[in-house]
């Protein structure tokens, strides 16, 4: 997959919110075999001097794409994203521009207000959108390196709630699609690539799974499953049967009565 | 001087820098920033950036999420 200019392996984007440890953390990072790791940036506080997910991913050799997750304006998002730069020596970021704390649904104005500052700041930007065909158009037009649309609210885990949408983005997106939030489960991955998605980023249906390395090994075979499904190429769903196997050279081993039955049903 | 470092007063000499405040939070370089009434502060800057009385400054670091 080429994503913002480079190549990647992987098509599993991993989040880092919600692990009960960063030994949990670490376990799944590597068994989802991802390249790209999310974090956020949050004050410093000394009372509270625990070991930073920094450590594991930089350890385990990842690729660290800061967020700007709590941002609710614009602003706040361009200045969260300058500082990330700051911090991580890097231009790319997940550009989130929050609506409101019930639904954590992206504020389509500020989002692409944000993105198109930013993308002029010399950022590759990677954004947390709504499943709306309109806005993903527009987020590519203002030159972010992807779209990310939401399958349902951060950390729902019910899956894809609207798959013709992600269809419609999918269908005619000239940047990768990355299908993010509401993952639950490794069939909704694996829907997410059936539907046309390039690559799936997935953190809460991990971190706070029984078992978050069994989890995130599942998700990633979903998300190379329904990739494969989709170059396969599937068969189209039908209300009626079609046999699969041929009727001619079928014996007649029936008497009169049987023939009569089947012209019935057939008429 | 009055400064505000991540929303709590703090008392400091006046000239104190930005790196000051900052190793006094921190051993860490790699994964923090700091933004002074809003702008960013680059690392580069840190040392000759002194503050000035009734500044907020922001001290940030890295943290699981998204």
């Amino acid at each position: 997959m080429i994503l913002g200019g480079r190549e990647w392996g992987s098509r599993l984007i991993m989040g880092t919110g919600g692990f009960r440890s960063l030994d949990d953390l670490e376990a799944a990072l590597v068994a989802s075999q991802a390249e790209i790791v999310t974090v956020a940036l949050r004050r410093i506080d000394p009372a509270r001097t625990s070991a930073s997910p920094l450590d594991v991913i930089d350890r385990l050799g990842l690729f660290v794409l800061p967020n700007t997750a709590g941002c609710y304006t614009a602003r706040e998002a361009v200045r969260t994203a300058q500082l990330a730069r700051e911090a991580f020596g890097t231009d790319w970021i997940k550009l989130e521009v929050i609506g409101d704390d019930r639904t954590l649904y992206p504020d389509p104005v500020e989002l692409l207000v944000a993105a198109e500052r930013l993308v002029a700041d010399g950022f590759v930007v990677l954004p947390y959108a709504n499943d709306d065909p309109i806005l993903a158009r527009r987020l590519e037009a203002v030159g972010c390196a992807a779209v990310m649309p939401l399958g349902s609210p951060i950390g729902a885990g019910r899956g894809i709630d609207n798959p013709h949408h992600i269809r419609l983005i999918a269908e005619e997106a000239g940047v990768p699609v990355v299908l993010d939030a509401g993952i639950g489960t490794a069939s909704d991955a694996a829907k997410a690539m059936e539907l046309g998605c390039d690559a799936v980023l997935c953190a809460s249906a991990v971190s706070r799974a029984d078992d978050p390395a069994a989890m995130a090994r599942a998700i990633r075979l979903g998300v190379e499953a329904g990739w494969e499904a989709r170059r396969a190429g599937r068969i189209p769903a039908r209300l009626h049967a079609q046999a699969s196997t041929a009727s001619l050279g079928l014996a007649e081993l029936g008497d009169e009565a049987d023939v009569r039955r089947v012209d019935v049903q057939q008429a | 001087m009055n400064v505000r470092v991540n929303g709590e007063r703090r008392e400091l000499d006046g000239g104190t820098s930005v790196a000051e405040v900052v190793r006094g939070l921190t051993d860490a370089e790699r994964g923090v920033a700091v933004a002074v009434d809003g702008e960013v502060v680059p690392r580069s800057a840190w040392s000759e950036t002194a503050l000035a009385d009734g500044q907020h400054v922001e001290v940030l670091r890295a943290v699981q999420g998204g």
